[in-house]
C-alpha cells in the first residue's frame, strides 16, 4: 500500500497555456511512494503535457513540480536523476542494440556499478536472449520491455508511464503490468500511469485522477468511483467524462 | 569519473556503437575527403608540370584543400551526431533525463573529435605518401591553423543543428551546402585582395581567410618571394583564433536559445517533421 506520509511526486497549481488555450489549468495533485495514480481523460485532456512538464520538457506556464524534495525548475538534474518513464512514442534509438541502449542511457543517469545493474535488468525483464539484438527490430512488445528495462535502470524514485501497454497483445499486457505492480511493491517507487484501457487502470491503479480539458474533474479509488457516479463501470465513466464533462462538474460541485 | 562527465561520454559512446555496426556511417569519414585529396593531388601535378619549376602548387592547393576539408569535417561531425537523434526521435529519451545542453554538446564535440580525426588521419596519408606534401613547410603554425580551423567547424556545426532543431528536419538541407556557401569568402586558394572590396569586408569576420591568409604567408616567405612571412601569419593567426572563439560562444548561446524555445512551445517532446514549422 502506498506510504501517504511523503509524496515522491507533488505538483502545485500547474499551468500551461498556448496563447488563449489552457492545455494544463490550475492542476495540483500528489504522488506518494509505493503508489500507482492512474491519470485518465479523453485524448487532449492534458495528460501527455502533463507528464512531459514533469519530465522537464515542456515548461510550465506556472506551478511548481517538486519530485522526491527536488524542486524540478531549480534543480532539474536532481530531480531528473530520481525520475524516469517510459512511452509508445518515445522508442530508444532502433540502430543500437538492447545492451548498447541499455548502456548508453545508464551513463546519462550515471546508474552506479552500471555492468550489474545491466545484468540484473536484462534478467528481470526477460531481456537476455535479446541483449545483442537490435531494437528496431524487435516486436512492440519486446520494445515495451526493454523501455520500461531502461525506465528502471536507475531505480528511480518517480516512474512516468504513458500508455505503457498500447499496442501490446493482451498475453504480453499482463506481464508488464505484473512485472509494473511487482516493481512498485518492491522498491516504493511511485507511478503515474495514464491509459486508455480502464480494466487495466481497475487492476492496476491505487488511485485516479480524471482530467478534462486541463483541469482534475473527478478523483477516487478506480473500482469504488464509477459507483459513487451512478456508472456501472470504469470505462463508461471514462465515456461520461469525455461527452458530459459540464454535467459531472455540475454534480461534483453539489456534493 | 565524474557524472557530468560520464554524461558526455555516452554521447561518444553511442557515436562508436553506430560507427561500429554500421560501414554506411564508417566509410563516409573518409572516402570523401580521399577522393578530394586525390582529385586535387592530380591536379596540382598538373599544374606544377605546365608551371614549370617556378611554382610548387602542392603545399598552396592541396595543403589548402586538406584544412579545407579539415574543417567542413569537424561541421558535419557535429552535424551528423545531432541528426542521429533527429532520426531516431530521440531528443525526448535524452532531454527528460539529467543531461543538461552544455553536455549535450559537449558531447557532440567529442564525437567530432572522434570523426574528423579518421578523416585528418587518411587525407594527411594520403597527401604525404602519395603527393609528397611536407608539413613542416608550414612550420608549428599548422597546429595553430588547424585549431583555428576546429573550433570554426565546430561553431559552423552547432549553428546547423540550432537551425535543424529550430525548423525542423526538413532544415537538414540548409546544413550540407553551409561550408561551399562560405568557401568563396574564405579564400581558400587565392588571397583576400582578390575578392571585390565589398566581399573583402565579408571575408575579414570569417576565421578561415586568416587562415589561408597566414598560410601562404608562410609559404610566399619559403619559396623566397617578398612577403612579411611569419610575423603577419601570426596576426592572422591571433585575429582568427579571437573570432573563431567568438563565433563558437554565440553559437553556443544560438543552440541554447533554440533549445529553450523548444521546451517553451514543447516542440522537444514532439519533435518531428509534422510539428515544427
Amino acid at each position: 500500500m502506498p506510504n501517504r506520509t511523503a509524496p515522491i511526486l507533488s505538483v502545485s497549481r500547474l499551468c500551461k497555456q498556448y496563447g488563449a488555450v489552457h492545455a494544463v489549468d490550475d492542476l495540483s495533485f500528489e504522488v506518494c511512494p509505493g503508489e500507482i495514480l492512474g491519470l485518465l481523460g479523453p485524448n487532449g485532456a492534458g495528460k501527455t503535457t502533463t507528464i512531459n512538464m514533469i519530465l522537464g520538457v515542456l515548461e510550465p506556464t506556472s506551478g511548481t513540480i517538486t519530485i522526491d524534495g527536488c524542486n524540478l525548475a531549480r534543480r532539474r538534474r536532481q530531480a531528473l536523476g530520481r525520475t524516469n518513464f517510459a512511452a509508445v512514442y518515445a522508442p530508444l534509438p532502433g540502430n543500437l542494440t538492447v545492451a548498447q541502449n541499455l548502456r548508453v542511457f545508464g551513463m546519462l543517469y550515471a546508474v552506479p556499478h552500471l555492468n550489474e545493474r545491466i545484468e540484473a535488468i536484462l534478467q528481470e525483464f526477460d531481456l537476455l536472449r535479446f541483449r545483442n539484438t537490435k531494437c528496431g527490430v524487435l516486436s512492440s512488445g519486446e520494445q515495451t520491455r526493454v523501455a520500461l528495462a531502461k525506465a528502471m535502470l536507475n531505480e528511480p524514485r518517480l516512474l512516468l508511464l504513458d500508455e505503457p501497454t498500447a499496442s501490446l497483445d493482451p498475453a504480453i499486457a499482463r506481464d508488464i503490468r505484473a512485472t509494473i505492480r511487482d516493481v512498485t511493491q518492491r522498491t516504493g517507487v511511485g507511478v503515474l500511469w495514464t491509459s486508455h484501457n480502464m480494466i487495466e487502470v481497475a487492476e492496476v491503479c491505487h488511485r485516479v485522477l480524471f482530467l478534462s480539458k486541463g483541469k482534475i474533474l473527478l478523483e477516487g479509488d478506480p473500482r469504488t468511483l464509477p459507483q459513487e457516479h451512478n456508472h456501472p463501470t470504469l470505462e463508461d465513466l471514462f465515456v461520461a467524462v469525455a461527452r458530459e464533462p459540464l454535467t459531472i462538474r455540475a454534480a461534483e460541485e453539489r456534493n | 569519473m565524474p557524472p557530468s562527465l560520464r554524461r558526455t561520454a555516452a554521447l561518444l559512446l553511442r557515436q562508436f556503437y553506430l560507427l561500429r555496426g554500421s560501414p554506411a556511417r564508417f566509410v563516409p569519414l573518409f572516402a570523401w575527403v580521399a577522393i578530394d585529396i586525390v582529385l586535387w593531388g592530380f591536379i596540382t601535378r598538373y599544374l606544377n608540370s605546365v608551371s614549370g619549376a617556378r611554382f610548387d602548387f602542392v603545399p598552396t592547393m592541396l595543403g589548402a584543400v586538406l584544412l579545407w576539408d579539415f574543417m567542413a569535417r569537424v561541421m558535419q561531425g557535429i552535424t551528423t551526431a545531432f541528426l542521429e537523434d533527429v532520426w531516431s526521435r530521440n531528443f525526448l529519451n535524452l532531454f527528460a533525463s539529467p543531461l543538461s545542453v552544455s553536455e549535450y554538446l559537449g558531447g557532440l564535440v567529442l564525437s567530432s573529435i572522434a570523426t574528423s580525426s579518421i578523416g585528418l588521419v587518411v587525407m594527411v596519408a594520403l597527401a604525404t605518401l602519395v603527393f609528397g606534401l611536407s608539413f613542416f613547410v608550414y612550420g608549428a603554425m599548422l597546429a595553430a591553423f588547424l585549431l583555428v580551423l576546429f573550433l570554426f567547424g565546430i561553431s559552423l556545426g552547432i549553428f546547423g543543428s540550432a537551425l535543424v532543431l529550430r525548423f525542423g528536419p526538413a532544415a537538414e538541407w540548409f546544413i550540407w551546402p553551409i561550408p561551399a556557401f562560405i568557401s568563396p569568402l574564405a579564400c581558400v586558394f587565392y588571397p583576400l585582395s582578390v575578392l571585390p572590396h565589398w566581399m573583402q569586408w565579408i571575408a575579414r569576420i570569417i576565421p578561415p581567410s586568416y587562415v589561408f591568409e597566414g598560410m601562404r604567408q608562410i609559404l610566399a616567405q619559403q619559396t623566397g618571394a617578398p612577403a612579411p612571412g611569419h610575423a603577419l601569419a601570426a596576426t592572422h593567426l591571433i585575429a582568427g583564433a579571437a573570432l573563431a572563439l567568438v563565433y563558437l560562444l554565440l553559437m553556443a548561446r544560438a543552440f541554447t536559445a533554440v533549445y529553450r524555445h523548444a521546451v517553451r512551445t514543447g516542440l522537444i517532446a514532439r519533435y518531428s517533421a509534422e510539428t515544427v514549422g
